[in-house]
């Protein structure tokens, strides 16, 4: 459990000196009792208790001793002063038969099944009992009470409430930490259980965490209740793959198999708690794998051998005019192995990771201010700021460890978030954010004139992908960054974003934050490389890249990790491919495998080790949970790819060897100004939108349960809006865009004019795929009649 | 024999003892002017003077829990009348409420400039309609005649009253439970500190005090906490509200100075019905320790009571004739206290459920001489174990039953004659 809860104020740190079971402790001023014990490791035991949530001295477990107080006492609760002198059940008769007495009545109404209980094996009850409770029970011919089992909370949680020992953690933290009370006790004695109003399911992206928080089996999940035993399970450290927040997470396995995910401890980043996203989204590392390496022939995809497969794939790139693509799943290792390929072996400079909108603007922001910096930004920071400043990013749906964060320290520490954004969500509610409404375009404009409320404040910015959507925006940001003196983080959504930066994978920066146009760092690459020289032509990015190669100027691609559905213009990428020959690194079978000339199978993540970048910067090395795996990465297959056209790197692409390479060149880095872009406001009515965090993307496949969470796609619209266009709410919308129209129901809401925001990637509402639309684009809508629920 | 001392009492056997006409005939309201003469601070040193102690059971001082709240803090604050009467055998605040409604809104706006409210409200108990209408009623009067809302009697005083009804749960009696329930929580009782003179309703600076003790500041006011302190003994001084039931004759409320006996109150009440004897009796509601006929000239004050292992609680005694069955008894208040018990806590949740469960079956002859030392020991497990004061009282009636009743309880175990 994380012992960082007050270390935020650790200031001016005043000790007092108290007496614990006859030890003298010193300990910060405000301590807790319970926590002060553990110092001395003394371990009090308790149920209601969390270090991160607020004492409700519920359980009585934890009752103490204290000289001068004629009863027990919750140490949960009660500070630790100055002379207090205190005796834990170690040393006190009294306070060793008030815990016995409460666990002996919360086990009167608490079934004997933990043979068959998933928690059974690593049950707080169930080894509280064994330390503190009476070796019989008295309550033997007693009528325990009974409850229907199990009710589903979400489709994700399932609750037997006879288990329920109304600990209240988990609807504290539902409250407190992830602000979604919908979950809560109700009514009262023995009668007391955990429920929602109207039996309504518990909507919250954080609801997994309270499975784990739960200190009894009362809650449990629908893909882990009934697999596995605790003490079957072989536990592996691991880092979630899902976004950038770079949270630490235990993987459990058994007998080669995924059972279970959990939220690490890890107080700098995730603390102990994830995202449902990172705890339940790993079926996708079994669905659809691609085992062997394919070959089409005669337009179909056939097995072939690693030998012939590698020799097919470099015989269609040799001496080709080509183009790297990778996605956002990457370790910065593998990253960096597609960087030196398409470099040192292909000799091109057209690499981008970016499968979705991007810009030049957005390139140069991440050459000037991302690629090779420190960790400009923590999630520390972000707790002691006056202000944090989001732009075009909603930390719930796109990086929701920095939404625990921001509401952690709007909650203790009076942080004030501003949002420029083009629509209020739920998610700014719950960091009572003021937002700054702007349609797409109109974003500079704003952030502009945030320079004289926010000058002589801390204040951070964390500015997201979606600005470059924006032309000017992120010229606006840094411009603001620099009068106000503010700290500046670039938050992307994927977990590779910030290491395939670190890696180079953009036309115009190499890795380590190089420069394709400095002759010097072109020198300096190509030694490391052990190749006589790089290209020196600045690259294209992807949508160029498409462009060149329908118009005959590029014949062949390299792609790693990306759906095509993932940008606006998929019909005529897949038009580009189609054309070209494609070596396809994949996983699974994808919309690039439908139009790949090889398919080169790559290993999971849970197969290989590597490292990855989190927005902050901060390296989250992993190793493989299932080492006996005999996937290759995505650098070993390069490797095979490299030497077979003739390159031969001295190393042998180990995710070790690639690591250090890439960070001897990071520590000579240095930066470089950016140019600056002007905003171009967009006339008519626009589409704006998120991915939230559940939705269709590739890697929640196969996971109904957690599909079910995802929030309901509606079009958000202003008052104005709606009137202007004849909308109405509860009514659909028809919306028309490049490719063909879809039908969403419509919510009026607080949404900036001439603006319809939607989700991006949910269902019933794929605008790139369906409409071949993305932010920014104007579309034409029309009254869809009433909806139909 | 001690006098009665009728004074919140004193006209209710007028018809219409419970308008506004009715209550200023008898000088209604003037303490009201007379407390805006003194001013805010003389009123509270009046009241602490009087020693006053706050009427819904616990006896906590009324001007120093008024004294608590800070001044000039720039926050709000709020007086909350507890009219959640639902103790059993507690009827006093209802009656009250539906004879003399004004004494109590008399007392509300003295309180309420006293510690610088300008809100207060009445939560009263749910499942009683007839005193929340005639409050209502008595709170619409009062700001017809502009002894509420803006600027009371060209006092520069404003005070808006709300009259809340509970949803009917017991806990809700206890204050920080009753501000939870106010707010549009759930009522649960929450940790203090901080106190609700601290951080009470919305945070703010709250007073919470019982509708009887409320009630007696005006007379206090008018007549002086000299005239109040020359009632009741040193440490429980002033006149109370005694609502007798149980086995006897004229069962009622009397006012009458503390240290009145309950020898006096059953005289008062025509004797025992039927003319049996006493076999035990309860003081203050259910939640305080049974007494038996050897405590009838006991005083009923708070100390004196404290000196014999129980409690003056709410002042209103159950009287029980020999007829009756101690262990029936307590059956029936375990069992009030199981199913009123929030939940929150362990002790209070579970331990009612325990207990419930080994009286039913001693009632049904199945118990075993084990069984009341268990009774005993789970009672010892609560009291003082569970949050609120609700676990408290549910641990006192077997405790105080098996130390005068035991012969009792061992006809009910198996094998007994």
């Amino acid at each position: 459990m994380t012992v960082t809860a007050n270390s935020s104020q650790n200031n001016q740190l005043e000790l007092i000196t108290a007496k614990i079971d006859g030890v003298e402790v010193r300990v910060p001023k405000g301590t807790l009792i319970i926590r002060a014990a553990e110092q001395l490791g003394v371990q009090i035991p308790r149920f209601c208790d969390h270090p991160a949530l607020e004492p409700v001295a519920a359980c009585r477990m934890c009752l103490v001793e204290i000289e001068g107080m004629p009863k027990p006492q919750p140490s949960c609760a009660i500070p630790l002063t100055d002379g207090m002198v205190v005796r834990t059940q170690q040393s006190s008769e009294v306070a060793a038969k008030a815990q016995e007495g409460v666990m002996e009545f919360l086990l009167l109404n608490h079934p004997l099944d933990c043979p068959v209980c998933d928690k059974g094996g690593e049950c707080p009850l169930q080894n509280q009992a064994m330390t503190n409770g009476r070796p019989d029970s008295r309550f033997e011919e007693g009528t325990k009470r009974l409850f229907e089992k199990p009710i589903n909370i979400n489709s994700e949680i399932l609750l037997d409430r006879e288990r329920c020992v109304s600990c209240a953690r988990c609807t504290r933290f539902a409250d407190e930490i992830a602000g979604d009370p919908t979950l809560e006790l109700l009514e009262r004695g023995a009668q007391q259980q955990v429920g929602t109003a109207d039996d309504r399911p518990f909507e919250s992206y954080f609801g997994g965490n309270t499975i784990q928080i739960c200190p009894v089996g009362a809650l449990t999940s629908s893909t882990y209740r009934f697999r596995s035993r605790p003490f079957d399970l072989i536990s592996h450290n691991t880092i979630c793959e899902h976004c950038a927040s770079g949270c630490s997470t235990r993987t459990d396995i058994r007998r080669g198999k995924i059972m279970r995910r959990l939220a690490a401890n890890d107080p700098e980043v995730n603390e102990e708690w994830n995202c449902d996203k990172g705890r339940f989204a790993f079926t996708h590392t079994t669905l659809d794998r691609i085992t062997n390496p394919l070959i089409r022939e005669n337009g179909e995809l056939r097995t072939a051998s690693w030998p012939e497969a590698i020799e097919y794939a470099a015989n269609g790139l040799r001496a080709k005019r080509a183009g790297v693509l990778t996605g956002g799943r990457l370790p910065q290792e593998d990253a960096y192995a597609y960087s030196r390929f398409a470099r040192a072996v292909l000799q091109t400079n057209n690499v981008d990771f970016r499968n979705r909108v991007a810009s030049e603007e957005e390139s140069e922001f991440l050459s000037s201010y991302v690629a090779a910096s420190s960790m400009n930004v923590t999630y520390r920071d972000l707790e002691l700021a006056d202000v944090v400043l989001l732009v075009a990013f909603e930390p719930e749906n796109e990086s929701p460890i920095v939404q625990l964060r921001l509401r952690k320290a709007v909650r203790q520490n009076d942080l004030k978030v501003i949002a420029v954004d083009s629509a209020l969500i739920p998610g700014h509610q719950k960091l009572n954010a003021d937002v700054r409404l702007a349609k797409p375009g109109d974003e500079a404009e704003v952030v502009r004139s945030l320079s004289p409320e926010l000058i002589g404040k801390s204040t951070i910015i964390l500015v997201g992908e979606r600005a470059a959507a924006s032309l000017g925006l992120f010229s606006a940001v840094s411009n603001l960054a620099k009068e106000i003196n503010a700290k500046l983080a670039w938050v992307p959504r994927r977990a590779g974003d910030r290491g395939a930066v670190e890696a180079g994978l953009l036309p115009q920066l190499l890795p380590g934050g190089k420069r394709v146009a400095d002759a010097a760092d072109r020198a300096e690459l190509a030694a490391e490389w052990g190749v006589q020289q790089l290209p020196a032509q600045p690259g294209l990015d992807q949508e160029a890249m498409v462009k060149a190669a329908l118009a005959g100027n590029i014949d062949a691609f390299v792609v790693g990790g990306i759906d095509l559905f993932d940008v606006p213009y998929h019909d005529a990428f897949s038009a580009a491919l189609a054309k070209t020959f494609v070596v396809s690194l994949e996983q699974h079978y994808s919309s690039v495998t439908e139009h790949a000339d090889v398919v080169l199978p790559v290993g999971v993540i849970t197969e290989r080790s590597g490292t990855f970048v989190n927005w902050e910067g901060r390296e989250r090395s992993f190793a493989a949970a299932m080492h006996q795996s005999n996937a290759l990465t995505d650098a070993r297959v390069l490797h095979l790819l490299a030497d077979k056209l003739g390159i031969h790197f001295k190393d042998q692409a180990k995710p070790t060897e690639l690591h250090k390479s890439l960070s001897g060149l990071k520590s000579s880095a240095n930066s470089t100004a950016m140019k600056s872009f002007t905003s171009v406001p967009v006339a008519g009515l626009v589409i704006s939108g998120l991915r939230q965090l559940i939705d269709n993307g590739s890697l929640q496949q196969g996971e109904p349960h957690l599909a079910a969470t995802a929030r309901e796609a509606f079009a958000r619209v202003s008052e104005r809006t709606a009137s202007n266009h004849g909308l109405k709410d509860g009514n659909l919308v028809v919306i028309k865009g490049r490719l063909g129209q879809m039908a969403i129901p419509v919510m009026v809401s607080d949404v900036a004019d001439d603006t319809v925001w939607m989700p991006l990637n949910s269902d019933g509402s794929t605008p790139l795929r369906n409409l071949g639309l993305s932010i920014g684009a104007n579309i034409e809508v029309q009254d869809g009649g009433p909806y139909d629920l | 024999m001690t006098k009665l001392v009728p004074n919140l009492t004193a006209h209710w056997d007028e018809a219409d003892s419970y308008t506004l006409a009715g209550y200023q005939r008898h000088g209604g309201y003037n303490a009201l002017k007379k407390s805006f003469e003194l001013g805010p601070d003389a009123v509270i040193t009046e009241v602490k003077e009087s020693g006053l102690r706050g009427r819904g059971g616990a006896g906590f001082p009324t001007g120093m829990k008024w004294g608590f709240v800070p001044q000039g803090d720039g926050k709000p604050h709020y007086l909350v009348v507890n009219a959640d009467e639902s103790e059993p055998g507690a009827c006093k605040d209802i009656p009250l409420m539906m004879a003399n409604p004004h004494a109590l809104i008399e007392g509300v706006i003295i309180a309420a400039f006293a510690i610088r409210a300008n809100h207060a409200f009445i939560y009263i108990r749910g499942e009683t309609p007839h005193p929340i209408r005639r409050v209502r009623k008595a709170v619409e009067d009062a700001y017809a005649a502009k002894l509420l809302g803006k600027n009371i009697l060209g006092s520069g005083f404003d005070l808006e009253v709300v009259v809340h009804s509970g949803a009917g749960a017991y806990i809700c009696g206890e204050e920080t439970a009753l501000l939870d329930s106010l707010e549009g929580r759930r009522g649960q009782p929450r940790l203090k500190p901080p106190f609700p003179a601290v951080a009470g309703l919305y945070a703010s600076p709250t007073v919470v005090n019982n509708v009887e003790t409320i009630a007696s500041v005006p007379a206090i006011i008018s007549n002086g906490a000299a005239w109040y302190k020359s009632f009741g003994t040193e440490k429980s001084p002033g006149i109370k509200l005694f609502a007798v039931s149980g086995d006897v004759k004229r069962p009622g409320i009397f006012e009458a100075p503390l240290g009145i006996t309950m020898r006096e109150l059953i005289d008062y009440a025509g004797g025992m019905v039927s003319d049996r004897p006493v076999k035990f009796f309860v003081p203050g509601g259910s939640s305080v320790p049974l007494l038996t006929p050897e405590h009838l000239d006991v005083p009923l004050t708070y100390e004196d009571m404290a000196a014999n292992g129980t409690m003056l609680g709410t002042g209103t005694p159950m009287v029980f004739d020999t007829s009756r069955s101690v262990t029936e008894a307590v059956v029936r208040w375990i069992e009030f206290y199981k199913h009123e018990s929030c939940g929150k806590c362990t002790p209070c949740r579970e331990g009612t459920y325990f207990m419930v469960d080994i009286l039913k079956r001693l009632q049904k002859g199945k118990g075993e001489s084990a069984d009341l030392d268990l009774l005993v020991d789970i009672s010892a497990q609560i009291s003082g174990r569970s949050f609120c004061a609700l676990g408290d009282a549910a641990a006192t009636p077997v405790p105080a039953a098996l130390k005068f009743f035991r012969e009792e309880f061992e006809t009910k175990l198996v094998g007994a004659k």
